[in-house]
C-alpha cells in the first residue's frame, strides 16, 4: 500500500467518494494555495471499499467548508495540529453556493450574461433543494 | 430604497394600503395629477408589450411625470452587446424609477443589484410578472369584495403562464383560497409551484383537464393565453392552443357571480360573445392595472399624498 506522509498541521478531508477528489481540489480552488496538497485515490475503506483522501497543510479557517458541504456533507473533516487529529467539522448544507454550479435553464439571464456570478440558495433544506437566484430554476 | 421584482416582495398589509392608495386614485384621478411632476420613469422593454408599457407610461403620466425608455432589445443598446448591468447604471442617471421587461429570467434582479433607483420588474421571462399580480389582486378584492374565501379557476397555459405562477404564489397567503389549476398535461404548473408554493404552504388544490367539468365550483376563473413565443416548436403550438375556448355555453355552468379574469391579450381562449356578459370583467382589469401602477409608482418613490 502506498504511504503519504503525516500532516504535521492542516486538514484531512476524509470518506470522500472515490473518484471524486480532482472534483473537490478544483471546487475548493486548491489549485490557487502554495501549500502542499496531497490527493489519495481509492485508497481502501473498511466502511466505503474504498475511498479518496486529500491532505491540505493548511489552516481550517482557508476551505471553504460550505461548498464541501453542498458536494458531499458525508466528507469528514479532520482538523490536525502537531500530528494529531484535535477537531472534527461537521459539514451543514450551505445557505447560498457562488460560483460552484452554473444554471442549466436557457431562459436564465446567467445563460446570457456570462460574468454574472453563479448564485444558488437552499430553498428546500430537507430535501436540499437549491434554486437559482435569477430565475429560480431547481439544480438538478 | 424598495423595488418590486416578486409579488411578496410586499407583505399583505402592504398590499392591502397599496390597494386602497389605488382605489383612491380611482376615486379622485385629480388629488393625484400633480405628485410625480418633475419625476421620470425609464420604461426598460427588451421584448415588445404594448399593454404593460403603456400601462405604466399612463400611470407616470396620469401622475404629472414624464417617460422616457425603449421598446425592443434591437432599439437599446443590449443589441450592442450592452449588459443589464451597465444599462441600469447608465439609466439611473436618467430617471428616477424603472420598470423593465426581460426575455431573460432574473433580468430585473440584476437590475436592481446594480441600481441607484427603484427597479419594477415588468415580466421576465416565464418567471414572474407581479405587476399584473398586483392588478389581478386589485380586480378580485374591487370586483368581489375579498381576497380570501374564494375557489379560483386557473385554465390554460399554466407551465409558461407567468401571470399565474405570480397570481399563486400571491393568493397562497389568503386564508382558504383553493385553486382549480386546468390545463393540458403538457401545460401542467411546474413543480416548484405545486411542491412548494402550493403543497409548502398548506394549499388546497386539484389539476384537472377540462374547464366545463369545474365551471359550477368556481368564484373566480383566470383564463390565460397559450403563447406562441413560450413554444420551441410550432406545431406543438397549434395542436394545444385551441384546447381550452371558453364560450357562452360553458358560461351558463358558471355561477351568476363568477368573474372571468385574463391577463390579455387573448387571441381566441375566450369567445367575443363572452365580452358582453357581465361577469367578463378583463377590459375593467385594464383599468385597475394602471390605478395599481399609478399606486406602486407613488410607493417605490416614497411620495405621500
Amino acid at each position: 500500500m502506498l504511504n503519504v506522509g503525516k500532516l504535521n498541521e492542516g486538514v484531512v478531508l476524509d470518506h470522500i467518494k472515490a473518484g471524486k477528489a480532482m472534483d473537490i481540489y478544483r471546487d475548493l480552488k486548491l489549485d490557487k494555495i502554495d501549500n502542499c496538497v496531497a490527493i489519495i485515490k481509492n485508497a481502501r475503506s473498511d466502511k466505503m471499499g474504498k475511498k479518496d483522501i486529500i491532505k491540505i497543510e493548511t489552516s481550517i479557517d482557508s476551505i471553504d467548508l460550505d461548498i464541501l458541504g453542498f458536494i458531499d456533507h458525508n466528507i469528514t473533516v479532520n482538523i490536525i495540529k502537531d500530528g494529531e487529529i484535535v477537531g472534527k467539522k461537521n459539514l451543514t448544507l450551505p445557505k447560498k453556493i457562488v460560483n460552484v454550479i452554473k444554471c442549466k435553464n436557457p431562459r436564465c439571464i446567467t445563460s446570457i450574461e456570462q460574468e454574472l456570478e453563479q448564485v444558488f440558495v437552499l430553498t428546500n433544506e430537507e430535501d436540499a433543494v437549491y434554486r437559482c437566484m435569477y430565475c429560480e430554476e431547481k439544480y438538478s | 430604497m424598495r423595488h418590486l421584482l416578486n409579488p411578496l416582495d410586499f407583505s399583505v398589509e402592504e398590499l392591502d394600503e397599496l390597494m386602497d392608495v389605488a382605489l383612491d386614485i380611482s376615486k379622485n384621478p385629480q388629488k393625484y395629477a400633480e405628485c410625480c411632476k418633475g419625476k421620470k420613469i425609464a420604461t426598460l422593454f427588451y421584448e415588445p408589450s404594448t399593454r404593460t408599457r403603456l400601462s405604466f407610461e399612463a400611470a407616470m403620466l396620469n401622475l404629472g411625470g414624464s417617460v422616457l425608455g425603449f421598446s425592443s432589445a434591437a432599439s437599446s443598446s443590449a443589441a450592442k452587446g450592452e449588459s443589464v448591468a451597465d444599462t441600469i447604471r447608465m439609466v439611473s442617471c436618467y430617471a428616477d424609477i424603472c420598470a423593465m421587461r426581460h426575455p431573460k429570467e432574473g433580468a430585473p434582479l440584476v437590475a436592481s443589484l446594480n441600481s441607484s433607483i427603484p427597479v419594477i420588474n415588468a415580466g421576465d421571462g416565464g418567471h414572474q410578472h407581479p405587476t399584473q399580480t398586483l392588478t389581478d389582486l386589485m380586480t378580485i378584492r374591487s370586483l368581489k369584495g375579498r381576497l380570501n374565501n374564494i375557489t379560483i379557476g386557473l385554465c390554460g397555459d399554466l407551465k409558461f403562464g407567468r401571470t399565474v405562477h405570480s397570481l399563486i404564489n400571491a393568493l397562497v397567503r389568503y386564508d382558504n383560497v383553493r385553486f382549480i389549476l386546468i390545463s393540458p398535461n403538457e401545460l401542467r404548473v411546474p413543480d416548484y409551484i405545486r411542491q412548494e408554493v402550493l403543497t409548502g404552504n398548506h394549499a388546497e388544490f386539484k389539476e384537472v383537464t377540462q374547464l366545463e367539468d369545474v365551471m359550477p365550483e368556481l368564484d373566480i376563473l383566470y383564463m390565460t393565453r397559450v403563447q406562441r413565443e413560450r413554444f420551441f416548436n410550432e406545431e406543438e403550438y397549434i395542436r394545444m392552443k385551441d384546447c381550452y375556448i371558453l364560450d357562452a355555453k360553458k358560461m351558463e355552468l358558471a355561477k351568476p357571480d363568477m368573474l372571468v379574469l385574463h391577463p390579455l391579450p387573448r387571441v381566441n381562449e375566450i369567445s367575443v360573445e363572452v365580452d358582453k356578459d357581465p361577469r367578463a370583467v378583463y377590459f375593467k382589469q385594464v383599468q385597475f392595472g394602471v390605478y395599481i401602477r399609478m399606486a406602486l409608482i407613488l410607493k417605490l418613490l416614497e411620495i405621500q399624498v
